[in-house]
């Protein structure tokens, strides 16, 4: 199996470009047979690859080519494998999957069906590619590439230009991000020689120090790239714009895969992260800081996209807090079941879409439980997930990252209490969600039933989502052992009790008293607070202000290229210098004597000043 | 090598003389026969000041060049001379300043 | 002797594509397109040989004949001028870029030059003939030679089958790079009578000039005018205000030669000539010159985002890229240098593709306004998807060459001078910027109203989706496995490096 690693890449890869040469000659069915089985074809091979992981524990390289042997650099285009790898390739392949097979029938009748499995399988390659790399340049090339694949998903309706500015901005946002990435390696391969993520590491730890500088800058500027990535604060707020995109891409992309790519990158750098506390700090600041600020943001969003999109936001905020208190396993644990629930909801919301007429406002729906049963039910569960409400996946990841955040020396309180305050907010903002959707009086009337290929992906998600907490991570090896005792009992009861107590408030809120719901929380234009929340804490308009409009306004003062306006003036200069010798030119017989005698004298006065002068110059 | 019974200075004095009116000639004058005239006192300055350095060298060179620049100077005013009629002929006039097509 | 067959073919094929127009509309393309095939298949008879990659390796300064080909006659024996032609990984991989692009400029003009064929064609072959011979004289006074002669059949081709300001976009094209070049004259000759005060006799030769002692201010300003000769054709900030109006105006294969070629043979200046002859004046002048490449990179970036014209956003993106490539020169290690050598090649495909896709479009829609497009990629998907790729692969996406080039350049930037390196990457993002601009204004977006008759608009057809996949296999080829090209290059590099650490060291 090991020697067949490189087909789980390649599959879907062949597959794209396969969909994209031949677009325009492809049947649908064939397109999505060859759309979604390829990835199937990754998730099989991914599953024997896990399988056998399972059995014999050990984990290898794979190196294919050599990219670039140039001096000190040399990079090979080589995978390495080891249990986060495999986690990460179950969740990318098997939810990838699904998703594709869900797409199949949600955008039946999409013109650009080929494109559009074309652009997802390339996606599928890019994201594997990313977390299968053994070097930091070929991890950075998938990188590079599930943002691309997410741009021209996003605008993947073109015809509208507000798309392609939503797709626009997920690029540009993320690409500082990545820029900032970039800078990181630079600093890691002056410093330490390498870009290979095994050597790099083992060599970090021996040349730095734990609190050094260099280490710290490294690993901030990696943060900032797996900040822009993961939509982290301040870089996030191309997230609930990416919403433009196609519903399903939103599950595959912006909630189960590309956007916990930052959530990898850290995870796989551990190593490096440990040295520098600082960071460390930072990384846990941010994710709690984010989790309460997108939180609070879906809390009065009306469009169920970026509803789910704030808490998608949110969420890997707690994965941030996961990392930046250590808790690796529990970072990659909430990874998975996020993966799984939030896959299910963008999926459920996507069948309610589906069905609606592309409806997306939460309050034009309601009442639909009886007519769409599964989607309800998907509903239920993956909210339920979401809120960490006991038993389900989205439990038993939250929890452990909950008490580990406890357990940090001096600040670890503080978090833990965020942590908390974010998920009464989430457990109100997911049942606010189910309540006015499947609940209350029908506004809109679903006009089909949907099929088997959108059934059938979410019934798997629930089951997931329901288990996914049970799984045990091949990870044991791979992170440094996690001090887990205990905390003190009312610090679990509390825990536990949050969510709940916010499904017991949203209950009262939507169901028992709807007449009374708070206007902020229906119409969000209605006061300032939740207009300010509402426009996710006016950072857009900052950075509109800060960097936009100033980046625009000094390009159109170089429209007109000022560096000419210099060339100009010597051209000009030129032509007054034409226009005077041009006069001397007059044509009378007696001045053209006049100048010869001058010239004739002023040459005479040097030739005789010179001769005498030359050799004292 | 002998002795002139004129002093050398003198002739080229004379010559730098005549040579200095042929060029105020030439820069005051506008009728075009006084600027041929004019050139040909030029040219005979300087025709002047060749026969006295070489007779004040006793070297034959400057006879040949008084000969070069008198069939020079004969031919100039040939082709000159015809310059003039033409010029007579299509301007009407012997106004030089009459015939400065050639003004930038 | 194969290089001089090389342009004599060029040359004659020239004369014969003038020739053949009498006979038909098509012959002179044809003999065109024929004649850089030749030229081509020739080139690979002659070097790829089983053991040219060793052959290669073993070719150093200091002794012409090692290299992998080397011809030296006299010329002007007074001056100590001579015909000397050399060729070095370096040189072949330019050649080799200049002969291909040359079948692609051919192709791209294929259908819309409307008149003087035959003389068209002529100029584009002896444009290449001329960059040919840039490529490999390393005759001082034959390398001047060659470098105006590309000049003036370039000229041509934009004074007479430009668009609507060609005179003044050919005749700005041609003052400023011909009084550059009369600079670079100068430092030249310069050069040699240093020489005859030396040893005694003239020389223009390269391999006689590059270790001569001089002293260290006449040495500052000789570089100085080779610099602003070879900065002005690359074209660095503040010498690029030609390349925008004269890539505008000039027809599409005038373009793609252009940006395809004629700008590496500044890079290519730059990196022969202008650092290695005077080693201790570029090493204390780098930092000036790196300054100048970052600004470039960022103003070229930043108007690009400005324009609405297609042909001269691509142009000004053009700017942003070589100043890339200015950086990597002046950083002067390994890995940058060979981010350079990338970062041409890729940029002469991905700016060529992008310029006959500019082409395409104003043969289709009389237009390069891009107020005037919106929503095209309903109409032409394929001419859509040729766009998206260039568009992506040139704003620097791993995967294609222009990534190599730029992560190579930054990578070795950065152990030069970190800040420099901070300020080039925001390239990346203002990179990103313009280039999505791009697809937006053009592809995206909803179909123009008033354009009614956008049905008719025809999708690229074979031979330009032929032309098209050339260059996407080219740039792919260059991402991911871009190591023979780096081999190539190496032994010149390295010896470059070292001849100039020498200088360095006297």
């Amino acid at each position: 199996m090991q020697d067949f690693v490189w087909l789980i890449p390649l599959m879907p890869l062949i597959s794209a470009i396969f969909l994209m040469v031949f677009s325009s000659k492809l049947p649908p069915t064939t397109v999505g047979f060859f759309g979604t089985g390829s990835v199937g074809m990754s998730a099989l091979l991914t599953c024997n690859l896990t399988w056998g992981y399972l059995k014999d524990p050990d984990l290898f390289t794979v190196s294919l080519w050599t990219w670039m042997k140039v001096g000190e650099l040399s990079a090979n285009v080589g995978f390495h494998i080891d249990g986060l790898t495999i986690v990460m390739m179950m969740i990318i392949t098997c939810v990838g999957f699904l998703i594709h097979l869900f797409s199949c029938e949600f955008m039946e009748h999409d013109k650009s069906y080929a494109r559009y499995f074309a652009y997802l399988n390339m996606f599928v390659s890019a994201m594997l590619i990313l977390v299968m790399s053994d070097n930091l340049l070929l991890l950075y090339l998938g990188w590079e590439g599930v943002g691309v694949c997410s741009y021209l998903l996003v605008g993947f309706w073109y015809q509208h230009s507000s798309n392609g500015r939503a797709a626009r901005k997920a690029f540009i946002v993320t690409r500082i991000g990545d820029t900032a990435m970039m800078l990181g390696l630079l600093i890691l391969f002056t410093e330490l020689g390498t870009l290979d993520i095994q050597s790099l590491v083992s060599s970090a730890q021996v040349r730095w120090q734990t609190g050094d500088f260099m280490p710290t800058l490294a690993c901030l500027l990696l943060l900032a790239g797996a900040a822009g990535k993961s939509a982290q604060f301040p870089l996030h707020t191309w997230l609930p714009d990416a919403m433009a995109g196609p519903t399903p891409v939103s599950a595959l992309i912006h909630a189960a895969t590309m956007v916990t790519a930052g959530v990898y990158l850290i995870a796989r750098m551990h190593s490096l992260f440990i040295i520098s506390p600082h960071a460390m700090m930072v990384i846990a600041v941010m994710g709690v800081g984010t989790a309460l600020m997108a939180a609070f943001s879906a809390l009065v969003q009306t469009d169920i996209k970026r509803i789910l999109a704030y808490s998608t936001i949110s969420q890997i905020g707690y994965m941030f807090l996961a990392l930046g208190v250590g808790a690796w396993t529990a970072a990659v644990f909430h990874l998975m079941t996020h993966a799984f629930f939030k896959a299910l909801l963008f999926l459920g919301s996507g069948a309610i879409i589906h069905c609606l007429h592309h409806e997306h406002d939460i309050f034009k729906m309601g009442g639909l439980w009886k007519r769409m049963p599964i989607t309800f039910a998907s509903f239920l569960i993956g909210s339920s997930a979401l809120a960490a409400l006991p038993f389900t996946s989205g439990f038993f990841s939250k929890d452990l990252i909950l008490l580990s955040a406890y357990q940090l020396e001096e600040f670890g309180p503080i978090l833990w209490a965020g942590g908390l305050l974010g998920a009464l907010v989430t457990a109100l903002y997911s049942f606010r969600l189910v309540f006015v959707v499947f609940f209350g009086r029908i506004q809109t009337l679903p006009n089909k039933e949907n099929g088997w290929r959108i059934g059938l992906p979410l019934t798997i998600l629930c089951v997931l989502s329901l288990v996914g907490g049970y799984f045990t991570l091949p990870l044991s090896n791979l992170f440094p052992m996690e001090t887990n005792s205990h905390p003190a009992t009312w610090v679990e009861v509390v825990s536990i009790a949050t969510p709940l107590f916010g499904l017991l408030v949203a209950y009262i809120l939507f169901i028992k008293i709807p007449s009374r719901i708070p206007k902020s929380l229906t119409s969000p234009q209605e006061n300032t607070i939740s207009r300010f929340l509402f426009s996710g804490w006016k950072l857009d308009e900052f950075y509109d202000r800060l960097l936009v409009s100033p980046y625009v306004r000094s390009t159109s003062i170089l429209l007109d290229e000022p560096l000419d306006k210099l060339y100009n003036t010597i051209v000009l200069v030129n032509q007054k210098l034409h226009k005077w010798l041009s006069f001397s030119q007059s044509g009378r017989m007696r001045w053209y004597m006049v100048s010869v005698a001058i010239g004739f004298i002023i040459l005479l006065g040097i030739a005789i000043a010179i001769p005498r002068g030359l050799s004292e110059w | 090598m002998q002795d002139l019974v004129v002093p050398l200075n003198h002739v080229l004095f004379v010559s730098t003389l005549l040579f200095t009116i042929g060029m105020l000639g030439l820069m005051i004058r506008r009728n075009i026969i006084f600027i041929l005239m004019s050139l040909e006192v030029m040219l005979n300055a300087s025709a002047l000041a060749f026969i006295a350095a070489g007779a004040h060298w006793g070297q034959p060179d400057g006879q040949v060049i008084f000969l070069l620049i008198l069939s020079v100077a004969a031919a100039e005013v040939a082709v000159g001379l015809g310059l003039v009629l033409q010029i007579q002929k299509r301007f009407n006039s012997l106004d030089m300043d009459d015939a400065n097509r050639m003004r930038g | 002797m194969v290089i001089v067959t090389l342009i004599i073919i060029l040359l004659i094929g020239g004369i014969i594509a003038l020739l053949s127009e009498k006979l038909s509309e098509e012959a002179p393309r044809v003999t065109a397109l024929l004649s850089i095939l030749v030229s081509l298949i020739y080139l690979m008879l002659q070097i790829i040989k089983p053991d040219y990659i060793t052959v290669i390796t073993q070719s150093s300064l200091s002794d012409p004949a090692s290299w992998l080909m080397h011809l030296k006659l006299e010329w002007i024996p007074a001056f100590g001028i001579s015909i000397e032609f050399a060729l070095d990984g370096l040189s072949l991989l330019m050649v080799a870029l200049t002969l291909i692009l040359g079948a692609v400029a051919v192709s791209a003009s294929w259908t819309d030059i409307k008149k003087h064929q035959g003389f068209f064609e002529a100029n584009v072959l002896w444009t290449l003939a001329g960059v040919i011979g840039v490529f490999t004289a390393l005759d001082l006074f034959l390398f001047f030679l060659f470098w105006e002669v590309m000049l003036i059949p370039m000229y041509f081709i934009i004074a007479i089958w430009g668009h609507e300001n060609r005179s003044y976009a050919a005749m700005k094209f041609f003052i400023f790079t011909q009084a550059s070049g009369l600079l670079m004259l100068v430092s030249s000759i310069a050069l040699a009578v240093i020489y005859k005060e030396v040893n005694g006799q003239y020389s223009f030769s390269y391999f006689d000039l590059i270790n001569l002692p001089k002293g260290y201010l006449t040495e500052y300003l000789l570089m100085s005018g080779f610099f602003v000769a070879f900065v002005v054709k690359l074209p660095g900030f503040p010498f690029h205000t030609w390349l925008p109006d004269a890539h505008t105006q000039a027809p599409t294969a005038g373009s793609v030669i252009l940006a395809g070629i004629l700008l590496k043979t500044g890079a290519y200046g730059l990196i022969r000539f202008a650092v290695p002859l005077f080693p201790s004046a570029a090493n204390d002048f780098a930092p000036m010159a790196m300054a100048l490449g970052v600004f470039g990179i960022i103003y070229g970036a930043m108007t690009a985002f400005a324009q609405t014209d297609f042909k001269r956003l691509v142009a000004y993106s053009s700017v942003s890229h070589m100043g890339f490539i200015l950086l990597g020169v002046y950083a002067w290690n390994e890995l940058a240098l060979q981010g350079v050598v990338i970062q041409m090649i890729a940029h002469g495909f991905s700016s060529a593709a992008l310029f006959m896709i500019a082409g395409s479009l104003q043969e289709r829609l009389h237009t390069r306004d891009m107020r005037e497009m919106s929503g095209l990629w309903k109409f032409m998907p394929k001419m859509g998807a040729s766009a998206m790729f260039f568009i992506i692969a040139s704003l620097g996406l791993p995967g294609f060459g222009n990534f190599i080039g730029e992560v190579l350049i930054l990578l070795g930037l950065y152990q030069v001078s970190s800040w420099m390196a901070v300020a080039a990457s925001l390239g990346l993002i203002t990179g990103a910027i313009y280039s999505l601009i791009l697809m937006q204004k053009s592809f995206y977006g909803e179909p123009n109203a008033h354009r009614g008759e956008t049905t008719m608009l025809h999708d690229f057809r074979k031979r330009e989706m032929l032309t098209m996949y050339t260059m996407m296999g080219a740039l792919v080829l260059l991402g991911i496995y871009p190591q023979p090209i780096m081999d190539v290059a190496q032994t010149t590099l390295i010896g470059l490096i070292d001849a100039v650490q020498l200088g360095l060291v006297k």
